[in-house]
């Protein structure tokens, strides 16, 4: 028994566990949102900078709040997010930065071809959130504290409406990444905000088509910062500062513009122009 | 209907292409579910046995305990790892969070007690019957422990079995201390969730059908070989 466990057990047991075989390329980890990594813009950009510096990326995917938790707990080198103000806390409660903004798309609120509230081609974001309230029709919170929830929750409150009121009844908050939210909408025939990029590649639509989209409101920048090596001495540093350099330069912003779906292109970046005020 | 159909074109499709990516995460997933296997197996079977032979105070309730923790949630399994394996944790200096071995940590805290509870009640019945032969040579409890593991090891392998289709299936713990980071922690179920998150159902069911064939090649290699060393034995 004591023999077979020598021979056979113990050395399946090293081979598994102790040698980490897979652990020795140069990389770095970075948190970031599901609308990133779910849209493939990662898939597109990342092998590019790979080839270029020898450094591997490996993504997290999480929504923006729980992404600047990871950078805070220092399980990250580097946070790609998209939410400013939870952003520009990050960095003044000193847990990385500076921020840079890198680019930006656009948020669209879809929802059932019937269109209950009457909202299709409404130029104004606010006046749609109020039409969706008075008619109770069902509307899919992501309710994640994710980048995209954060911006929902402020066009509410433009709207002059508390949607917590209706919740578990037309207001529905699933705390779940946009495509399992998209998934429960068309399911339900709701209406939801989700960032352009998801709902180009989001395959499972059903009847859900865009009925608001171009209102300056909706707009979505994003945002990187590296996470502070001071309170992590095991931040990947100049590594991480590499990777944000190569997207804010020519080549990265290059990178990030040719990522298309159908011909049409996802991400916008800006880190060349001052940043807008949204 | 039609969604169905497609899955199961595509997952044959999957399986007969070879797709390197597709059989990366496979290799991956086999990697930490059988990493985990062994690990667990080491304390589970051994505590096992044990609590099927040693009579001590509170025995009850240490059985009553792992036949609860079978039950535990794999999600609850993973933030305890989590929380555990970052850099703000008590063993984040080891830098294991979001790698393929704190994945196989998570699976295996999480099929511990289930190799140990099942392995108890096996090895019980078998105890009955034959501890009187046992402590007739003048073995204990605890020398009885390996020569009662190697004879129930036909048994133990349902058991063994269970363990791994456990760690298999489970997708709350890996995503969690994995991170399923494409091409370094992403297994089977990860990619699973994340098809699904993309409303690309036909695919995730492709993969489902894909981990349910590798899960039936495990068990029928198990039982192949129990057979073959049954006729040896026999």
């Amino acid at each position: 028994m004591i023999s077979m466990f020598r021979r056979g057990i113990l050395p399946m047991l090293f081979a598994a566990v102790a040698l980490p075989a897979f652990a020795q390329e140069r990389s770095i980890t970075v948190a970031s949102t599901t609308s990133t990594e779910q849209s493939g813009l990662f898939g597109h950009i990342l092998p590019i900078f790979t080839r270029e510096s020898g450094i591997a990326v490996r993504v997290v995917a999480l929504g923006t709040g729980q992404a600047l938790d990871v950078g805070r707990r220092g399980d990250a080198d580097v946070v790609f997010v998209h939410d400013r103000a939870a952003e520009e806390r990050f960095v003044a409660e000193g847990f990385g930065g500076p921020r840079r903004h890198v680019m930006f798309n656009d948020f669209v609120i879809t929802g059932p071809a019937a269109d209950p509230a009457r909202i299709a081609g409404l130029g104004d974001t606010a006046e749609a959130l109020r039409r969706i309230a008075a008619a109770r029709a069902p509307f899919i919170s992501r309710g994640d504290r994710s980048g995209t929830h954060a911006a929902e929750l402020r066009l509410w409150q433009q709207a002059g409406i508390d949607p917590a009121t209706g919740r578990g009844q037309w207001y529905r908050e699933v705390g779940q990444g946009m495509g399992p939210a998209l998934n429960t909408a068309a399911a339900q025939g709701a209406y939801i905000l989700a960032d352009r990029g998801t709902w180009l590649s989001f395959r499972n639509r059903q009847d859900q088509r865009i009925l608001i989209e171009g209102d300056t409101r909706l707009f979505n920048q994003y945002g990187v910062m590296l996470v502070n090596a001071q309170r992590h001495p095991h931040v990947k540093a100049a590594d991480g500062q590499r990777f944000i350099d190569w997207l804010l330069s020519a080549a990265g912003q290059a990178a990030i513009a040719s990522y298309r779906i159908n011909g049409e292109q996802l991400f916008f970046p800006n880190a060349d122009k001052p940043e807008p005020v949204s | 209907m039609q969604d169905l159909a497609s899955a199961f074109t595509t997952a044959f499709g999957l399986i007969l292409s070879l797709d390197p990516a597709v059989l990366a995460i496979v290799a991956l997933s086999l990697r930490v579910s059988l990493s985990a296997l062994v690990l667990a197996a080491l304390i589970g079977l051994p505590l096992g046995a044990l609590l099927a032979v040693a009579r001590f105070p509170g025995r009850g309730g240490v059985i009553t305990l792992t036949n609860a923790l079978m039950g535990l949630p794999p999600v609850v399994v993973g933030l305890l790892i989590y929380l555990l394996l970052s850099r703000s944790g008590p063993l984040g200096s080891f830098g294991l969070l979001f790698t393929p071995t704190a994945m196989i940590i998570a699976q295996a805290v999480l099929i511990t007690p289930i190799l140990a509870a099942l392995t108890r009640q096996v090895l019980e019945g078998m105890w009955e019957e034959y501890a009187e032969q046992l402590r007739s040579f003048g073995a204990g409890p605890w020398r009885a422990v390996p020569t009662l593991l190697w004879d129930g090891r036909f048994l133990l392998l349902t058991v063994l079995l269970a363990g791994f289709g456990r760690a298999a299936a489970e997708v709350g713990a890996v995503m969690v201390v994995g991170g399923n980071i494409e091409g370094f922690t992403r297994v089977m179920t990860t990619a699973i969730a994340l098809e699904t998150s993309k409303g690309d159902l036909p695919l995730a069911l492709a993969l489902g059908i894909v981990l349910m064939a590798i899960v039936l090649g495990v068990n029928a290699l198990a039982q192949g070989v129990r057979g073959i060393a049954a006729r040896w034995a026999g």
